[in-house]
């Protein structure tokens, strides 16, 4: 882009106003005029449009094709929802407008909460966490201040399974506590003994992914619920793997008592290359008087407005959270149903265990039982064997035209491939990809190090990239001679 | 109801043979029967588990969500006139900006849209780039030599920004000035709560913030590890961030400044002053209101304190045949590395608003942003002119404004704001006490590049009939 620049070139125009044109010395007192224009780039819209299209061109995503990394529920999104977020009602409407002029807005809000509620078997939601981990950490404050009512300030310490996403573990410190990680078991669930043996009155409370993030049912749940709750802490409920349960069951069914969701995993949010996302909180009964504020409400006469509930822990985000993002997701569930929301956790499911059998013969699986929405399989049998790591299979299948699943994750398992189709990956699309997989067990050799050759770019040097710190276009050193 | 799945019946049968199982329902066997939703039939003998009405097919999902489109009054569009949505003359911190074409077509191409994070950079070089041009020109904006690759909104990046701040000087210790942006300021009073950072709210006097007099010597008996100040704040004025700084170096505090970034245009950047860190709220450049959200969190800092930023940030380097490539670096930052000892837990962040961002400054260039900042100056000075001319009205604080200012009404704001709209203006947002920060109640306006004669005319007209 700033090699596009040319000096005075421009992209931009502007309505006409016919105000009067005061100059920036009459509009700006002199210290704080800008001396000079900050640089960027200047550029033609048709320069413009080329470098980003070009740009695209070097980029996989969901609507090219199977993008199976675990935990993140990389399932399609549907165009209608696209069509829904750009609509003038929704999109151009000021955060700070009075309710009477955002009766739609509140009404969207207030379904998609009920809706949220009824699919997570709990009392409330906010919907103001704009991402899982926000939505994490405003269950961590949430626990925090539900203690701090009760008198009980002694509690430090909140557990965390060895499986857990890194969030996890970060949000408790933000949050005030320390992580105390429990071992999985030989069955890759939470050990109950074990975990039993660290419960006591320091214990704020348990952090819980289920499905695990081996793709595991932890079949032990109501008993380890139980006993947090016995020891006086709570259950929190990591929402990024409910694509597996819904309409199967509910954290709020299992005794959990926060529970975040990520609806840009589970209800179809496009990831964006990154974000945004959007993480809502729902709780019981007894912990909805500390939910952020404001939340929207239906009055008696059928109007909406807002209501703060009474001991709200406080805002987590400047607005009302990520709205448009909202919006998908509502349109996505009226897309769906509850009849729909069924079939989506039945196939995923479906999907993730006849990959684990079509691969069983080729990887070493670690847990080989039924699976939930994702397997999780090891290619340390590979490694040992051709020299051929997880990450290679993963570069490899960059070259096979499939995106790579998440590899060295989760960290009980050694050369993890953790695999989530997802429901809307075809039973044809699934035997291409483990057809590929089966190729690269079969044919690994050390020229794999040297995986992907037919990607817009080869295997990038990441270790340049953090010792020769470049994170700007004027970071860079100028060129050298032999350059 | 499909939920886009596309197996068909004989299809999944196939794939329960193989598995050896006969029915769906066996794949949940692993769920305790005790956990398991025992659905209820309906009239038609199908089990319902969930509480909710069956799908709908696409014409009705979009004639629902366009009815709800429909019960709001959103602002105007361009080309839109009196009748056909709000003419907008509210900011604080979500700004009714044009969004160009350019921009809203190339950050809707679904190879942006639908890809994720880039953890394999050999197949996301494409968003990987459009992160690395966005922070080089987000950085440019602040005058600072690092920018991530985006927070969640103006107020995530002020709670990091006091976290990163805390953490450099160890010291709890935040002088937030209540010139910041009030939403922002609770959001961070939220998670100070799990943090441990200790806010002091620093009043404004006369829109500017009053610093706590500083002993010469610099001995405090609780010196701050951070000072916060919004340019312009809350109110729309200019705070001295030169005194802002002295006040900082007298404490060794780092300095924080939240930044409008099309005021940007005009201002001599905060990175000039000697501001440490550099925080923003995006929206203005290439996002629209969208009810507040998604937004854009702007992060960047010096140098010096990279290895503490929070949120992801991309590299330039080369890949094995020595082609540029870029690639999210020093990661060992990061949560999912560092874990429970990580400073910061963002994860996703917002890319695509960061993306659009980057085309939208690269749209405007070097003499874009300064036209944009300059007629945002221009309706807004034209604006107040044409306010503080009507009888009654006065400004709120006296400090020089920018692109938004307060008034003081002969009326209650909230009742001007809510009477406005039946005109067809969203004349601005009322500000109890704590928006006003200790001045209100009030009325804060802003005019943005998209406000032409007629309309501030007829606005201000309407405005003079509303507090008679």
């Amino acid at each position: 882009m700033f090699e596009l620049s040319s000096p005075g070139r421009r992209a931009w125009s502007f309505a006409r106003t016919d105000l009067p044109e005061w100059a920036a010395a009459d509009l700006v007192p002199p210290e704080h005029l800008a001396p000079e224009p900050v640089a960027l780039p200047e550029v033609s819209e048709r320069d413009l449009v080329a470098h980003h299209t070009r740009l695209t061109h070097r980029q996989y995503s969901v609507d090219l094709g199977a993008y199976p990394l675990g935990s993140c529920t990389m399932k399609y999104n549907p165009k209608l929802a696209d069509v829904a977020a750009s609509l003038p009602g929704l999109a151009r409407v000021h955060p700070a407008a009075p309710p009477s002029c955002t009766q739609g807005w509140l009404e969207l809000l207030s379904e998609l909460s009920r809706a949220l509620a009824e699919v997570t078997g709990m009392a409330a939601v906010t919907l103001q966490p704009p991402a899982g981990a926000a939505g994490e950490l405003t269950g961590l404050l949430l626990l925090r201040a539900w203690h701090a009512s009760q008198g009980d300030t002694g509690r430090t310490k909140v557990v965390i399974p060895d499986s857990a996403h890194g969030t996890n573990p970060a949000s408790v410190t933000l949050g005030g506590y320390e992580a105390l990680t429990v071992a999985s078991d030989h069955r890759g669930c939470v050990d109950l003994a074990a975990l039993r043996a660290v419960l006591d009155d320091e214990v704020a409370g348990i952090m819980l992914t289920n499905p695990n993030t081996l793709g595991l049912f932890e079949d032990d749940i109501a008993a380890i619920t139980a006993a947090v709750h016995e020891v006086g802490g709570l259950v929190y409920y990591d929402g990024a793997n409910l694509n597996a349960i819904l309409g199967v069951t509910r954290p709020g069914d299992m005794g959990f008592d926060i529970v975040h969701l990520n609806l840009h995993k589970t209800f179809a949010v496009p990831h964006g290359g990154g974000g945004p996302g959007a993480g809502p909180v729902a709780v019981t009964e007894a912990l909805a008087p500390f939910l952020p504020g404001p939340l929207p409400a239906r009055a008696p006469d059928g109007t909406y407005g807002w209501r703060t509930p009474a001991r709200s822990i406080g805002r987590v985000h400047s607005w009302h959270g990520n709205a448009l993002a909202l919006a998908r997701a509502y349109a996505y569930l009226l897309a769906l149903g509850g009849d729909g929301l069924r079939r989506v956790a039945e196939i995923a499911v479906l999907n993730a265990n006849w990959l684990r059998r079509r691969l069983g013969d080729h990887y070493d699986v670690p847990h080989d039982r039924t699976c939930m929405h994702e397997c999780v399989v090891s290619a340390a049998g590979l490694k040992r064997r051709t020299g051929v790591r997880a990450a290679d299979v993963a570069k490899r299948l960059l070259e096979e035209g499939f995106h790579a699943p998440t590899v060295s994750f989760p960290l009980v398992v050694e050369e993890a491939l953790m695999i989530e189709p997802t429901e809307t990956e075809s039973p044809q699309t699934l035997a291409a990809l483990a057809d590929a997989l089966v190729r690269i067990a079969e044919a690994a050799s050390v020229q794999d190090h040297h995986a992907p050759r037919t990607t817009p770019v080869g295997r990038v040097d990441e270790v340049r990239a953090a010792r020769r710190l470049v994170a700007t276009f004027d970071a860079r050193l100028p060129p050298t001679g032999g350059g | 109801m499909a939920g886009y799945v596309p197996h068909t019946d004989a299809e999944v049968e196939s794939m329960l043979g193989f598995l050896g199982l006969s029915s769906v329902d066996e794949l949940f066997s692993v769920v305790p029967a005790a956990l398991r939703l025992a659905g209820r039939p309906d009239p038609s003998g199908r089990r319902r588990f969930l509480d909710l009405p069956d799908g709908s097919a696409e014409p009705d999902v979009l004639a629902e969500m366009e009815r709800l489109a429909g019960a709001n009054l959103a602002c105007a569009g361009p080309g839109v006139g009196a009748g056909h949505g709000l003419v907008c003359f509210a900011g604080g911190g979500a700004y009714d900006h044009e969004v160009p074409e350019a921009v809203r077509a190339l950050a809707s191409r679904s190879e942006y849209v639908t890809a994720y994070t880039p953890y394999q950079p050999e197949v996301a070089q494409g968003v990987l780039q459009a992160l690395f041009e966005y922070q080089t020109m987000v950085a440019r904006l602040a005058g600072l030599a690092v920018a991530n690759a985006s927070l969640y909104d103006g107020a995530s990046a002020c709670v990091e920004a006091a976290n990163l701040a805390t953490a450099v000087t160890g010291r709890p210790g935040v002088w937030l000035s209540l010139g910041v942006h009030p939403h922002w300021r609770a959001t961070m009073a939220t998670l100070a709560a799990g943090s441990g950072v200790e806010l002091v709210d620093v009043p404004l006097d006369d829109g500017v913030t009053a610093w706590p007099q500083v002993a010469p010597d610099g001995v405090s008996p609780d010196p701050p590890g951070a000072l916060v100040v919004a340019y312009p704040n809350h109110l729309g004025c200019l705070e001295d961030l030169g005194l802002a700084r002295r006040v900082a170096d007298t404490t060794g505090a780092l300095l924080v400044v939240a930044l409008d970034p099309v005021a940007a245009g005009l201002l001599r950047p905060p990175g000039e002053w000697g501001a440490d860190v550099v925080v923003g709220e995006g929206q203005p450049l290439g996002t629209p209101l969208s009810f507040g959200g998604p937004y854009l969190g702007l992060f960047t800092c010096r140098l010096e304190h990279v290895r503490r930023l929070p949120g992801r940030l991309v590299g330039e380097t080369v890949d094995t045949e020595g082609r540029r490539a870029y690639v999210s670096t020093l990661r060992t930052r990061e949560q999912d590395i560092r874990r429970e000892r990580a400073s910061s837990n963002v994860c996703t962040n917002q890319t695509l608003i960061a993306v659009a961002c980057g085309v939208q400054l690269a749209w405007l260039g070097t003499s874009g942003l300064r036209e944009l900042a300059l007629r945002c100056a221009r309706a807004t000075r034209y604006t107040r002119e044409s306010l503080l001319a009507l009888d009654g009205v006065e400004p709120l604080v006296g400090a020089p404004t920018l692109r938004e200012f307060a008034l003081r009404l002969p009326a209650d704001p909230a009742v001007v704001v809510e009477r406005m709209l039946e005109d067809g203006f969203l004349a601005g947002i009322a500000l109890d006490a704590d928006g006003g920060a200790g001045n209100g109640p009030g009325l804060l306006v802003a005019a943005t590049e998209r406000r032409t004669r007629s309309q501030i005319d007829a606005y201000v007209a309407a405005m003079d009939k509303v507090i008679r």
